[in-house]
């Protein structure tokens, strides 16, 4: 790793380079897009929750005023369609309320809406599974008939599509050397990730079968596969131009309306958009899944914890894939144990189908071990920071999910908790104060960045990950410091399918990790460049150039009477040197270094209508080194924000069909300004070994321990606890009645 | 059904268009004149990303329709920059790095302009309240209210 010293742009606040753009309503958003000749497209969505497919007939609506174009899955591929496919447009059945069945292009908005409601289904109608509890039920309705757990078709069919389980050491012994054992379990309802911006796009076939797709993504390379995959079209044949994106948080991993409005473009010979309203998104799109787990933790009477077990049901919706996995991987994460049992499994239920959302399934399930620590704590008559200082994870211990960690900064962490005011001061009267730890394990993957130098030496960082929080600001400040030029001097951008080479998805906290990565990578390459210029320029041999604060010059000792070239020296002469300078860099980039966070919270309940305000929240989290400390602080005060509103309020709300209640952000209520406090934050520093400049990930994290410190406060003030979330002001009231 | 022929004014700009007498003046601005600075977040007042200003007064133009702007003087995100470059609240958002994903900045420039047009010494609780109609889900709202509260403190100091 590059040692830290004398750092001139990483940890400096220069403005964003879309910034203006943003501020002047000037940015182009996924729905921003219009052209000429351009039709609308809409949905018809299921009405029912669970029902067979017996009839689609779109004869009327192809018939009606404007329409140009109506498709059902019929039109799409048939051949073993993919769960996405079959999400994107159903085929023989119906799997969740809001289940896209048909789509109409039209020449205006209104007659697209009007033409949708011309299409007759006939649906036979089937019973809905709607939870856990009664998917896992014996003689259950089955999601899906041909679903066998694991696979495993030598076992009736189930709706539990997977389980996995993680294990070491002997946890009945460690629970019989305990003194202490905690035990409890903790539901979690449904919650949305919230982003503002509907989905959209705008797609434009052309007759030589080429396709180009306008939409607002977390990764349009994806967009792109698996947009050919619905379609059964060559990846080759479409292009994807990623809009700028009003938040995902991992939900803007997968698609929904790209494939629809490339077939009906291609069928219409019109640019069709097509932008989802809110009901859709919170019907139609995914959301996070509900869950159920059980915990129990035990420990010496010193702190020592024993054993740990932690069984996990989370829903996937209508196909498998809920993000149980890295619930297991992250429940024990904080923990150095010798014995545990993690079991997880994937439950399928007629909801939608569950898309990533910020540290998926870690906020659940580390929410209910979190609350087990706390009452461990209570019982063992300890402080919580002592107790986890006592059985933190630290460089070398072997995760539970398998790796040993690097450095890691979870006592980093801890230490500054018990430092900060909100740690140190009283707890205000009649409030509670909550503490909880936080983790996201981060993911690499593939990435590619271009850097160009124009022949006045005006930088251009050309990489392929849509930025969704600030990352064009933090590729800029990685390229200036490693190419030695001021800020000012760089452009970012995020290039199209076709004008940049590939990059995963921007999720996983991995952007600034691993396109970092490649940016300053690609900066190397332009550095070795310059130099082989400069020596080429002054006679000398390329081992006696040096790259120093943006210019080559001599190394020391060599003698030269030269003038130190700069990258626009060099660029403005590259024609005599050997052309352009361009750098380059592909990797698929390991270590990502695990982030942890402690988070701390005082919450007051009012017992006579159970709101529960926040009075101070502090976020404190190993970012590994902060390349815009402010989009550093701006990730974990907004996934702060958003893990209180999934603790304190957010739900999913269905009758008895398996209709969503509350589909809209007036009743599905996001925090607004008025409810929170301000967001103290402390950034912890504990270099990634893997990373140059040493980062971690560090979007996902600050989801994850909000929960709990909610809980937890709730659980100081009354002095009992709620087992689960969200504690909204119905469930506070009932439980304070409950206690009498 | 015919359209209607509407004469308004937009960031100072006399303009006229056609709408469909259903048209929210969102979809208008959006789809008809192509000024999507202005966005839409929920069509149905939650969110305020679609904040205007009509007459002055801060208003969700998903909630008004297209043939309501007839006569009125409108003000959208694309007006709140003046000749001499940023407004104030626009420079100090992005000092305080008052956006992440910037979908509903717009919205929250247009709530904010209307709130220090009306009080331009409001304390931190009134700039919640007031910007409580505009949702942000990537921010945690706190850098916003910083540069809300930086940007009166500014104009006072200019004024």
């Amino acid at each position: 790793m590059a040692e830290a010293v004398d750092l001139k742009a990483i940890g400096t606040r220069p403005i964003r380079p879309d910034g203006i753009d943003k501020v002047t309503g000037r940015a182009a958003f996924g729905a921003d897009l219009n052209l000429p000749g351009m039709l609308y497209g809409k949905v018809l969505r299921s009405p029912h929750a669970h029902a067979r497919i017996k009839s689609v007939d779109l004869s009327c609506a192809l018939e009606a005023d404007g329409v140009l174009a109506a498709i059902s899955g019929a039109d799409l591929p048939n051949e073993s369609p993919s769960d996405l496919a079959k999400n994107v447009l159903a085929r023989d059945k119906v799997l969740y309320h809001g289940h896209a069945v048909a789509a109409v292009a039209a020449k205006t908005l209104a007659q697209a809406d009007a033409a949708i409601d011309l299409i007759d289904v006939e649906y036979e109608v089937l019973p809905p599974v709607l939870s856990i509890d009664e998917a896992i039920a014996d003689g259950a309705t089955l999601v899906n008939e041909s679903q066998h757990t694991n696979g495993d078709t030598s076992k009736p069919a189930s709706n539990v599509a997977a389980t996995t389980m993680f294990e070491r050491g002997d946890v009945d012994a460690g629970f019989a050397e305990a003194d202490v054992i905690v035990e409890s379990e903790h539901r979690v309802p449904t919650a949305h990730q919230g982003y503002i911006e509907p989905h959209a796009c705008t797609a434009t076939a052309n007759e030589d079968g080429k396709s180009t797709v306008w939409c607002c993504t977390q990764g349009h390379f994806e967009v792109r596969s698996l947009t050919a995959q619905v379609l059964g079209e060559p990846v080759g044949n479409i292009k994807v131009i990623p809009s700028e994106i009003g938040g995902g948080f991992g939900g803007k991993t997968i698609i929904y309306l790209e494939p629809l409005a490339v077939k009906m473009s291609q069928i219409s010979g019109r640019p069709v958009k097509m932008m989802m309203s809110r009901e859709e998104v919170f019907r139609a799109t995914g959301p996070t899944s509900a869950t159920w787990c059980k915990v129990k933790v035990g420990a010496k009477n010193d702190g020592t914890i024993t054993a740990a077990t932690a069984w996990l049901a989370y829903e996937a919706g209508a196909f498998p894939g809920a993000p149980v996995g890295p619930g297991c991987m992250s429940v024990l994460a904080p923990y150095d144990l010798a014995n545990f049992r993690i079991e997880g499994n994937d439950i399928l239920v007629n909801k939608p189908k569950v898309c990533a959302y910020r540290a998926p399934g870690a906020p659940q399930s580390m929410h209910a071990m979190e609350c087990a620590i706390d009452e461990l704590a209570r019982k063992l008559e300890m402080d919580p920071i002592d107790l986890r200082m006592k059985n933190a994870a630290g460089e070398g211990t072997q995760a539970p999910y398998g790796p040993t960690f690097p450095p890691v900064g979870l006592k980093e962490c801890l230490e500054a908790a018990r430092k900060h005011p909100n740690w140190t001061s009283p707890v205000p009267e009649g409030a509670g104060r909550g503490l909880a730890v936080g983790f996201w394990f981060n993911i690499g993957m593939q990435s590619s960045a271009e850097v160009r130098i124009a022949e006045d030496g005006m930088v251009t960082v050309m990489e392929g990950n849509p930025d969704i929080g600030g990352s064009r600001a933090g590729m800029a400040l990685m390229a200036a410091e490693t190419l030695g030029v001021p800020y000012e001097q760089i452009k970012a951008h995020v290039g199209d399918t076709e004008a940049t080479g590939f990059c995963n998805v921007t999720g996983g906290s991995r952007t600034t990790f691993a396109t970092g990565m490649a940016v300053i990578q690609a900066c190397e390459d332009i550095i070795a460049q310059c130099k082989q210029r400069a020596a080429l320029t002054w006679d000398l041999d390329e081992d006696q150039v040096d790259w120093v604060d943006g210019e080559a010059v001599p190394k020391p000792g060599v003698n030269a009477d030269v003038k130190p070239l700069s990258l626009g020296d060099i660029a403005r002469g590259a024609g005599r040197t050997g052309g352009p300078l361009l750098g380059r860099a592909s990797l698929n980039a390991q270590g990502a270094g695990a982030s942890f966070s402690v988070n701390l919270m005082d919450a007051k309940v009012d017992k006579e209508t159970g709101k529960v305000d926040v009075l101070s929240f502090t976020a404190i989290q190993d970012a590994g080194r902060a390349i815009h400390p402010s989009y550093v602080e701006g990730q974990m005060q907004g996934g702060a924000a958003q893990g209180i509103g999934w603790a304190l309020n957010e739900e999913y709300i269905y009758d008895a069909e398996g209709v969503m209640e509350n589909a809209g952000f007036l009743d599905y209520r996001v925090p607004v300004a008025s409810d929170l406090p301000m967001i103290d934050t402390e950034i912890i520093e504990v270099p990634n070994p893997s990373h140059p400049y040493g980062v971690r990930g560090v979007g996902e994290t600050p989801i994850v321990a909000p929960l709990a410190a909610a809980s937890n406060a709730v659980r100081d003030q009354l002095g009992f606890r709620i087992d689960d979330l969200p504690l909204s002001p119905p469930r506070v009231l009932e439980a304070i009645d409950a206690q009498g | 059904m015919s359209k209607v022929h509407v004469s308004t004014s937009i960031n100072g700009d006399a303009v006229e268009f056609l709408c469909e007498p259903h048209q929210s003046l969102l979809e208008v601005l959006r789809e008809d004149l192509n000024m999507t600075g202005t966005k839409e977040g929920c069509a149905t007042g939650d969110c305020g990303a679609c904040s205007v200003l009509v007459n002055g007064r801060l208003v969700c133009s998903c909630l008004m329709l297209g043939v309501e702007a007839e006569g009125v003087e409108l003000t959208t995100i694309e007006g709140i920059a003046g000749e001499g470059g940023l407004h104030v609240l626009q420079q100090k958002f992005l000092e305080h790095a008052a956006l992440q994903c910037g979908i509903c900045t717009p919205g929250f420039i247009v709530a904010a302009k209307a709130l220090l047009d009306k009080n331009p010494d409001p304390d931190e609780t009134t700039i919640r309240y007031w910007l409580a109609g505009n949702l942000c889900r990537c921010t945690g709202y706190d850098k916003i209210v910083r540069a809300v509260q930086d940007a009166a403190q500014e104009l006072a100091y200019e004024a």
